[in-house]
């Protein structure tokens, strides 16, 4: 059952992210960046990350994609001819040989490591949100303040870089 | 039982799209928007280690990338608009305001 799972969601969010890259008008790959973070979101659940799946949908696709998709409406960009780099199937042989080969080499590789000390089960007796409150506000206090300290640093930067400039002063520069 | 290099595969894949996508789109934004994939396709990473090998660390930095894709996206569609004032235009074979 997990297995139907996940190759629908693997086969969709691959689907998804190639339609992204290839379609031509813009709010189309919005639509489809769209379907591809919902079904990557669909992944985490599979792998016990329920936290992460809320903040996936409710961050990404709730407010990055719709800051994409105010910009294109705000631009209103007409759909250009020539969209794709002009030679762009120098890149595409190389990408598909090149991720065909580092797939066999993935495939085939055995994956394994230290194991550390959250266990399924561990998890799932409290939940995967209190475990990953409980990491944050213990080891990771540093790194969370200074993603807050960033985050608050994008903020001032984005409302400064947007601002419409004040007009030059003549008197000045004459 | 899912393997975990079918979980590092199909993020291998969706990162080879983004990449793609960034070399070959023309479009600023939707630039931007294979960035997005690339990010994550690294999260799918780092949240399938994080579940195989029993540790937490994997999903904490998933949520911190996805924090530092927010401010990502919030400053970069901020530079996009200060550039499409100027010269109407998103393409960014057209930028080329700092070449000399």
């Amino acid at each position: 059952m997990v297995l139907v799972f996940f190759a629908y969601f693997a086969l969709a969010s691959i689907a998804a992210g190639v339609l992204t890259v290839s379609l031509k008008h813009p709010v189309h790959c919005g639509l489809a960046l769209l379907a591809l973070l919902v079904h990557v979101s669909g992944l985490f659940i599979l792998l016990n990350a329920e936290f992460l799946w809320a903040v996936q949908v409710i961050v990404y696709a709730g407010a990055i994609l719709v800051l994409y998709l105010f910009v294109l409406m705000l631009l209103n960009l007409k759909t250009d001819d020539r969209y794709l780099h002009s030679s762009y199937l120098y890149f595409l042989a190389p990408a598909t040989i090149g991720s065909l080969y580092v797939l066999t080499l993935l495939v085939r590789s055995p994956f394994g490591g230290v194991k550390g000390d959250a266990n399924t089960l561990a998890v799932l007796q409290d939940g995967d949100t209190y475990s990953v409150g409980i990491k944050m506000f213990s080891d990771y206090l540093l790194q969370f303040e200074i993603v807050g300290v960033f985050l608050l640093g994008a903020v001032i930067g984005a409302i400064v870089l947007a601002k419409t400039p004040k007009p030059v002063n003549r008197e000045h520069r004459g | 039982m899912v393997p975990l290099s079918a979980y590092v595969a199909v993020s291998a894949v969706l990162f080879m799209t983004g990449l793609l996508g960034v070399l070959i789109r023309r479009n600023f934004i939707i630039v931007l928007m294979s960035v997005e994939i690339m990010l994550n396709a690294a999260n799918i990473n780092l949240i399938a280690f994080s579940h195989y090998l029993e540790s937490m660390a994997g999903q904490l930095v998933a949520l911190f990338i996805i924090a530092i894709a927010a401010g990502e996206a919030a400053i970069g569609l901020a530079i996009i608009i200060v550039v499409f004032r100027g010269k109407i235009s998103t393409n960014v074979d057209e930028m080329n305001l700092l070449k000399w």
